[in-house]
């Protein structure tokens, strides 16, 4: 049989057995060349612990079921080659910063609380056209970025100011309002803003860049930080309304 | 145990829209295996259809000439008046998902882009780059959050209650909690989606196992036209990850070793943007006669996008780039992406009306799981996002109607007393040393893929049907680690196992007995499409004694006589 033996140590836990601390368990597997963390994860649960605990879906790194830390780092176990590491050992580790609900499975709970906090959805005054709104494609590329989160909580794992700080509303809460503030059709009023003028909003963030690194899909919420810290600083100072 | 007026299951498009439609009128519960985000509508890529007439070569585009290329597609298996329904109502749909904030790529005058898609006779396809199923579910899920729907993530449907021909709920496993929760209402809506996973290629997810079509149909409710299932031609090697059609939309080639575009000889004038039964046999074709690429991880052809540029690819079609770079090593700008068929859309599936109704009272259905017939016997691109959006809004429509004219309340204690049987049936699983779901479903699975796929003949079919039928006993004596409910995903493999086999057996007993080939079904041994005998859809309907009966019906013709189908 081609490949060679890995082994996998995951760090186990069961909420519902909370005196038995985490421990880790490893696994040997035989891995051949292309195979990804999440295809291991798999026959680890079909074939040797029908126990183990860990979502996925897309398998395609665009359903963000899968984020976790692998081997030190934030990522989704779908799309992390096995062999990207130049090791044998594979160290899998649940999303920081969330309570573990069962091995690599966390509570998302509070990242979708402050996902809905920034009313993350088009607000609109005027009323809608027959047909749609027109928008320029250069409007349209301003959101491109923001466009593109998944929603998968690797920067919100990796974000060292949560870590100290669970009240903190977090880069992907953060990049999602900003996806909707730069949408030219987007009408809410600036003084919807005040919220994130605290150092639980914008203000909070430490500029350490790293849920760029953590980010599967190339988005910046460090850049959405930014942005949205020039608007409030432009309203407070010039009264000035978006765009 | 819970009540709903309205309990839908299902987090993806046609779930979210039909939420959205019910919750400022009723109470309104939404189930979901996944966060609704997870949903497999976050894949689908290449655009949904409308006739905007936005594109400069298609202003004289319209809903019927919409509908008229989806009923051509669909090989006249569809029911017309159905397809008009949904093809008039998707403008109206386009404008809503935008005026709800979805972000469509734009044309230069600032109107939502369209792109030519397969068996389409104008650019029809609004897009967002490559991701049009992530930025419209997400849209839907803004919408919902905006509405307050009320959301139970990661609960798994196990069983419909069924009492005098009426439902009145389900029972579920909520995972997080690690409980057996009864659900009652007034009106259930399945969204639960495709059965990909019983094929051993799929572009599906991996949690698209069908179960809600097997749960239904376990629970007496008729399927419609399981035999017709969608091959898409593009898939990359090793794991089946979908390449969108956009990427020849775009004008990617696809090539043989020789380097031909071999499309020329199956489709002289549509050529790579054929339907996809048609491209996906041309693929198959090729490979068999030898003129495709041979590799450890199967054989294939290639897509080619070298030509269309850097520019183009990282704007238009960014999203396959890095499922390129990520799954293949590939970067597509520079290099050709090996691709093959791979099993990708269920166009059979619960047999509803244009209304999303099903033959049981206060059961209703839409999206992938549920046949309408929109697509017949083959799908066109971009023809999903929209039926599952159109028939979320009027599945919504037709439960509202209903509950105005009754005000039944469903049997509680008739959900309790079949939540006891599912503990009776989850503590056996539980309990014994049997053999592991996983086995059977990876025999399930090749079986499928070797005798159920683009190619069928008698024999193929005959062995699979045989081979599933021994899955069938195997399964009887499964039995998975532990019958805990909490974060149990191999419970919940087993679980869905027994309704992926039924779904297995019902596509590939409608297959056998359909001696035609129409759209994504051909039959080596009867080639031709057979209008006299088969303009019919196939309906099985679980029998007393567990046997499939099955039955025909007829297919609705409005004003589109069914002619030779020819691109």
């Amino acid at each position: 049989m081609k490949g060679d033996i890995y082994t996998f140590k995951i760090l186990r836990y069961d909420s519902t057995i909370p005196d038995k601390g985490p421990e880790f368990q490893s696994y040997r597997v035989r891995v051949i060349p292309g195979l990804t963390v999440l295809t291991v994860l798999n026959r680890i649960r079909d074939e040797i612990d029908g126990t183990l605990a860990f979502r996925s879906s897309c398998r395609s790194a665009v359903c963000g079921s899968c984020a976790m830390v692998i081997n030190g780092k934030i990522d989704l176990a779908c799309r992390t080659q096995v062999a990207q590491f130049g090791t044998r050992e594979i160290i899998l580790e649940p999303l920081p910063n969330l309570e573990v609900i069962k091995d690599l499975v966390v509570d998302m709970t509070p990242f979708w609380k402050m996902y809905e906090k920034v009313r993350p959805y088009l607000i609109r005054k005027s009323p809608d056209p027959e047909k749609e709104s027109y928008q320029s494609e250069e409007d349209r590329k301003r959101i491109d970025q923001f466009v593109n989160c998944i929603l998968c909580a690797c920067c919100y794992g990796a974000c060292p100011v949560l870590s100290r700080d669970p009240e903190y509303l977090g880069p992907a809460a953060l990049a999602k309002l900003e996806r909707f503030i730069s949408d030219s059709r987007d009408e809410r009023p600036m003084r919807e803003l005040e919220f994130i003028n605290t150092d639980k909003g914008v203000w909070g963030c430490d500029m350490v860049m790293r849920c760029i690194d953590a980010c599967p899909k190339g988005v910046r919420p460090t850049d959405s930080i930014v942005s949205l810290r020039k608007r409030l600083l432009k309203y407070k100072i010039f009264g000035k309304e978006k765009k | 145990m819970l009540y709903h007026d309205v309990l839908i299951v299902g987090g993806g498009l046609a779930g979210l829209r039909a939420a959205v439609g019910l919750c400022d009128k009723y109470d309104v519960g939404l189930i979901s295996k996944v966060h609704p985000v997870r949903s497999h509508s976050i894949a689908a890529q290449g655009g949904i259809n409308a006739a905007l007439a936005n594109h400069p070569d298609a202003r004289d585009d319209t809903p019927e000439k919409h509908a008229f290329d989806t009923i051509k597609g669909s090989d006249y298996l569809a029911d017309q008046h159905a397809v008009e329904i949904m093809c008039y109502e998707a403008p109206k749909i386009v404008y809503e998902m935008e005026h709800w904030g979805c972000p469509f790529s734009r044309f230069p005058d600032g109107s939502i882009a369209q792109r030519p898609f397969g068996g389409a006779g104008y650019p029809r396809t609004c897009y967002s780059a490559d991701i049009t199923g992530h930025v419209l579910l997400n849209t839907l899920f803004e919408r919902s959050v905006e509405r307050g729907v009320r959301i139970y993530p990661e609960f798994v449907v196990v069983t419909l209650v069924v009492k005098d021909g009426r439902c009145h709920g389900v029972v579920a496993i909520d995972q997080i909690r690690g409980q057996l929760v009864s659900i009652s209402a007034r009106a259930t809506l399945f969204a639960t989606g495709g059965y990909g996973r019983i094929y051993y290629y799929s572009t599906n997810s991996l949690t698209n196992t069908g179960s809600g079509i097997g749960i239904a149909y376990k629970a007496g409710v008729p399927l419609k036209d399981m035999e017709f299932v969608q091959f898409h031609p593009t898939s990359i090697i090793g794991t089946n990850i979908l390449i969108t059609e956009g990427a020849r939309g775009e004008g990617g080639y696809l090539i043989n070793k020789n380097g031909e575009r071999f499309m020329q000889r199956y489709a002289p004038k549509a050529m790579e943007l054929a339907p996809r039964d048609i491209v996906s046999r041309s693929i198959a074709t090729e490979i068999e006669e030898g003129r495709g690429f041979e590799s450890e991880l199967g054989s294939y052809v290639h897509l080619d996008l070298r030509h269309l540029g850097r520019e183009k690819i990282l704007e238009r079609l960014p999203g396959i780039r890095s499922i390129c770079l990520d799954f293949l090593g590939i970067d597509p700008i520079l290099e050709p992406i090996p691709v093959m068929p791979a099993q990708h859309y269920s166009m059979g599936g619960i047999d509803t009306n244009e209304r999303c109704q099903t033959d049981l009272e206060g059961f209703y259905a839409a999206g992938e799981c549920a046949c309408v017939s929109v697509h017949g016997a083959n799908r066109l691109g971009g023809n999903s996002l929209l039926e599952a959006i159109v028939f979320g809004k009027l599945g919504a429509i037709a439960i509202d109607d209903d509950l105005k004219k009754t005000n039944g309340k469903p049997d509680s204690l008739e959900v309790e007393k079949a939540k006891k049987k599912v503990e009776e049936k989850i503590y056996r699983l539980g309990s014994h040393k049997g053999e592991k779901p996983f086995r059977i479903l990876d025999d399930l699975r090749k079986t499928m893929s070797t005798y159920v796929g683009i190619f069928r003949t008698k024999e193929g079919l005959e062995e699979g049907l045989n081979r599933i039928m021994e899955l069938k006993k195997r399964a009887e004596h499964m039995g998975v680690t532990s019958p805990n409910l909490f974060m149990n995903y191999e419970l919940i493999s087993a679980l869905e196992l027994e309704y992926m086999i039924d779904i297995c057996h019902l596509i590939t007993l409608g297959a056998l007995l359909r001696e035609e080939s129409r759209g994504a079904h051909f039959r080596r041994d009867f080639p031709m499409r057979d209008d006299r005998k088969w303009l019919k859809h196939t309906m099985a309907r679980i029998g007393k004694n567990g046997e499939p009966e099955i039955s025909y019906k007829d297919v609705v013709i409005t004003k589109y006589e069914p002619t030779e189908r020819k691109y």
